[in-house]
C-alpha cells in the first residue's frame, strides 16, 4: 500500500537497528506511513506490521501510545499549539486563543474546509522560543506573534 | 542565534554563523581532535574513565548523577554487544537546551558518544531525538553521515581496531520516554512505559544488554574534559559541582533562552544577564530546574548559586538546568494547574498511584482554579502527593507530587483565596500582562 519512495525510507530505517531487532523500526515506519497518506488508518499499520514481521497488535499498541500518530483524518495542516506553562508565560495560551478566533474553531477541530486542524500541544522542548507550534508534526515554528501566525496562516492558504 | 549568553563558554564557544553544526567548522574549531588521540595512543578506557570521574561531570539530564561513576558500572569482561544511548529526548516544560546543542554542535555529541563507547567498551550507539524537533533530528542525521564519511564512526576507525556504529531514534510525542528506561522500551519498538530497577542499564539495558543512557550535554562535554583535563572542568565549577552547564530560561525575562555558565555563578547573574524581568515587574517566583523541581519564591532564588548544593539547600533541585521564571502577574493556582495537567497527560498510566493520582491532582487543582474549591481540597491535594511519591516505577510520579507540594506549601495563601472567595488574589485583568503577545509588535 506504500509507494516505493516509502519502503526505502522504511528500509533505510531497518538497517539502522540488529537485523533480529527490526521492530524498533516501527516507531519510524508509522511516522513515514502517516507523512504519506496524511494520517493512519488501520490498513496502514497493520500493513506497517506486517512489513517488519510483528504482530498488528504490538504496532497499534505504538501507534495508540505516542500524540503524533493521527489515528482519525486531519486537516492539511495540523497545527499544534504548545500551551504549558514555560509558553503560556510568554503568549502560548494567547496564540493558541489568537488561532481559535482566526479559524473560528477549537481544539481537536478542523476547519470545513478540511485545511486546518488545531490541536493542543505539551511542551516541546523549545520554550524560549514561545509561543510555539508545530505544523504538521514536522516544522517547528517559534516566537509566534500575531503577525508571524498571520503570515504563516497566508503561506498555508497560498 | 539562541545562545544569548556566557562566562567561560565550553560547549557554545566558538559557535558564530550558521555553519558551526558542520564537520569542517567543527574540525576547525579542534574537533575530533580527542577521539583521533585517544585512538592513536590507544589510551586506557580506565584512564578515560578516571578523567571524567576527575572533573566530577554530573548527569545533565536532571539527576545529576556522577558520569564518571556510571561509566563504571559497565562489564567490561562481557563480550557481545554494548550500547551507549543519548538523551535527547527533551521535554519536560522549561527544558530547551539540548535542541539548541544539536542544532549548533551536534558533532560534540557525535564525538562524545564515541569517545564514551570506547570508555564503556560499547560497539553501537542510538541518539534519542524527541519527536517535536524533527528538523533537528533530520540534522542529526547529516551530522552523522559527515562523520560516517570522515571514518570518524564506523568500522575499524581511523585505522584501529575500535568500531562503533552510531544511529538517531526519534520519539512521536511521549514525555514518558526521556525516563531512560522508557526510551530503551521505546528504541525497541514498544510503548514507553518505564521497567523495574534494579536491574539496571548497565546490567539490562537495550535488547537486554548492558547498556549506558546519558543526557546529550553530559555527552557533548566529553571531548572538551579529554582536551582540557578533569581538574580543569571541575575548576571551572566549583568543588562537587563540575564545569559549566546550560541554563534555559523562559517565562518573564527580557532575553529567554540558553545560557552558559560556571557551576556556582549567581542566580542574581543570570538574571542580569537575561536583561532583567520583561517590562520592569516584579520576581516572584522560579522554578529553578525544569517543572518536576519544587517551586522557589523570589527572595530565596535570589540569595542561590546556581549549582546542585545551592538549589538543594534552597529545597528544590538545579535538575535539567530550566529555570522559568514567573512575575508578581501569575496566578500561581493558574501554573499549578498547568503543570498538573501535563503529568496527568503524559503518565503512561502502568502504575496506579500515578495514572489515578496525578488525574485527581489535575482535578482539584482544576476545580480551585475554576472557584469551585471545597475546604479541605489542600490537605487531600498533599495526600495524594504524598501517596504518589515514592510508590512509582519511574520517577515521573514524584515529578507530578513535587511541584502540588511546593505550590501549597509557599503559596498557600493565593490557594486559600481561591477556595474562600471563588477567584484569584492576582486579580485576572492583571493576570498574564507579561506574556506581551498582544504587544511584542507594538
Ligand atoms: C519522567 C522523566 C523524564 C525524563 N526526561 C529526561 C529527558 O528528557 N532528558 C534526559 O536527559 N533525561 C531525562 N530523564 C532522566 C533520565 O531517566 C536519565 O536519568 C538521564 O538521561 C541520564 O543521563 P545523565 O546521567 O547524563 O543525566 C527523565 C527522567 C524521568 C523520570
Ligand atoms: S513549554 Fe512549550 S515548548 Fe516547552
Amino acid at each position: 500500500m506504500f509507494t516505493p519512495e516509502t519502503l526505502q525510507k522504511f528500509d533505510r530505517e531497518i538497517a539502522k537497528y540488529p537485523a533480529e531487532h527490526q521492530c524498533s523500526a516501527v516507531m519510524a515506519c508509522l511516522a513515514l506511513a502517516q507523512e504519506e497518506i496524511g494520517w493512519l488508518p488501520p490498513e496502514a499499520i497493520e500493513a506497517v506490521a506486517h512489513y517488519l514481521a510483528m504482530p498488528p497488535i504490538a504496532a497499534y499498541e505504538v501507534a495508540t501510545f505516542y500524540s503524533m500518530y493521527d489515528l482519525k483524518p486531519v486537516g492539511k495542516y495540523k497545527l499544534t499549539v504548545c500551551t504549558n506553562l514555560p509558553c503560556a508565560l510568554s503568549g502560548g495560551v494567547h496564540a493558541a486563543t489568537y488561532l481559535k478566533e482566526k479559524l473560528g474553531i477549537g481544539f481537536n477541530e478542523t476547519t470545513p474546509d478540511g485545511k486546518f486542524t488545531l490541536v493542543e500541544g505539551e511542551c516541546m522542548g523549545s520554550c524560549g522560543y514561545a509561543p510555539v507550534m508545530l505544523v504538521n508534526n514536522r516544522r517547528m515554528c517559534g516566537h509566534m506573534t500575531p503577525t508571524a501566525i498571520d503570515a504563516l496562516l497566508e503561506e498555508c492558504q497560498s | 542565534m539562541s545562545i544569548m549568553g556566557a562566562i567561560n563558554p565550553v560547549l557554545t564557544a566558538g559557535l558564530d554563523g550558521d555553519k558551526s553544526w558542520r564537520l569542517q567548522d567543527y574540525m576547525a574549531r579542534g574537533g575530533y581532535a580527542m577521539l583521533k588521540k585517544v585512538l592513536a595512543e590507544q589510551i586506557p578506557a580506565e584512564t578515560i574513565v578516571a578523567a571524567i570521574k576527575a572533573s566530577v561531570l554530573r548527569g545533565r539530564g536532571g539527576a545529576g548523577f556522577p558520569t564518571g561513576l556510571k561509566w563504571s558500572f559497565m562489564p567490561h569482561s562481557l563480550s557481545g554487544d554494548k550500547y551507549i544511548v543519548c538523551n535527547t529526548d527533551e521535554g519536560e516544560p522549561g527544558t530547551f537546551k539540548d535542541r539548541d546543542l544539536i542544532h549548533y554542535n551536534p558533532h560534540a555529541v557525535i564525538e562524545g558518544m564515541a569517545i564514551g563507547a570506547y570508555a564503556i567498551g560499547a560497539n553501537r550507539g542510538y541518539n534519542y531525538i524527541h519527536g517535536e524537533i524533527w528538523e533537528l533530528y533530520k540534522r542529526f542525521e547529516e551530522a552523522l553521515d559527515e562523520a560516517r564519511n570522515a571514518g570518524f564512526i564506523g568500522q575499524s576507525i581511523l585505522g584501529s581496531d575500535f568500531s562503533f556504529e552510531l544511529f538517531a531514534h526519534h520519539g512521536y510525542g511521549a514525555y514518558i520516554c526521556g525516563e531512560e528506561t522508557a526510551l530503551l522500551e521505546s528504541i525497541e519498538g514498544k510503548k514507553g512505559q518505564p521497567r523495574f530497577k534494579p536491574p539496571f542499564p548497565a546490567s539490562f539495558g537495550l535488547y537486554g544488554r548492558p547498556t549506558t543512557v546519558n543526557n546529550t550535554e553530559t555527552l557533548a562535554s566529553i571531548p572538551f574534559i579529554m582536551q582540557m583535563g578533569g581538574e580543569a572542568f571541575l575548576n571551572l565549577g566549583k568543588p562537587n559541582n563540575g564545569g559549566t552547564k546550560l541554563f534555559s530560561v523562559s517565562g518573564h525575562v527580557n532575553r529567554p533562552g540558553n545560557y552558559e555558565l560556571p557551576m556556582g555563578t549567581p542566580f542574581a547573574t543570570l538574571m542580569e544577564m537575561c536583561g532583567g524581568m520583561r517590562g520592569g515587574r516584579k520576581l516572584k517566583a522560579v522554578i529553578p530546574g525544569g517543572s518536576s523541581s519544587p517551586v522557589v519564591p523570589a527572595e530565596t532564588i535570589m540569595k542561590c548559586t546556581l549549582d546542585y548544593d545551592s538549589i538543594s539547600k534552597a529545597g528544590s533541585m538545579l535538575g535539567s538546568g530550566a529555570v522559568i521564571v514567573m512575575d508578581e502577574t501569575v496566578c500561581m493556582v493558574k501554573a499549578l494547574e498547568q503543570l498538573s495537567r501535563f503529568y496527568h497527560e503524559e503518565s503512561c498510566g502502568q502504575c496506579t498511584p500515578c495514572r489515578e493520582g496525578t488525574g485527581w491532582l489535575y482535578d482539584i487543582v482544576h476545580r480551585i482554579e475554576a472557584g469551585e474549591g471545597r475546604a479541605g481540597d489542600l490537605e487531600i491535594l498533599l495526600r495524594i502527593s504524598e501517596n504518589i511519591a515514592g510508590r512509582t516505577v519511574c520517577a515521573l510520579g514524584d515529578a507530578a507530587a513535587m511541584p502540588v507540594e511546593s505550590f501549597v506549601r509557599h503559596f498557600r495563601d493565593e490557594f486559600m483565596y481561591h477556595i474562600e472567595h471563588k477567584t484569584c488574589l492576582v486579580p485576572k485583568e492583571a493576570q498574564w500582562a507579561g506574556s506581551d503577545f498582544y504587544c511584542a509588535e507594538a
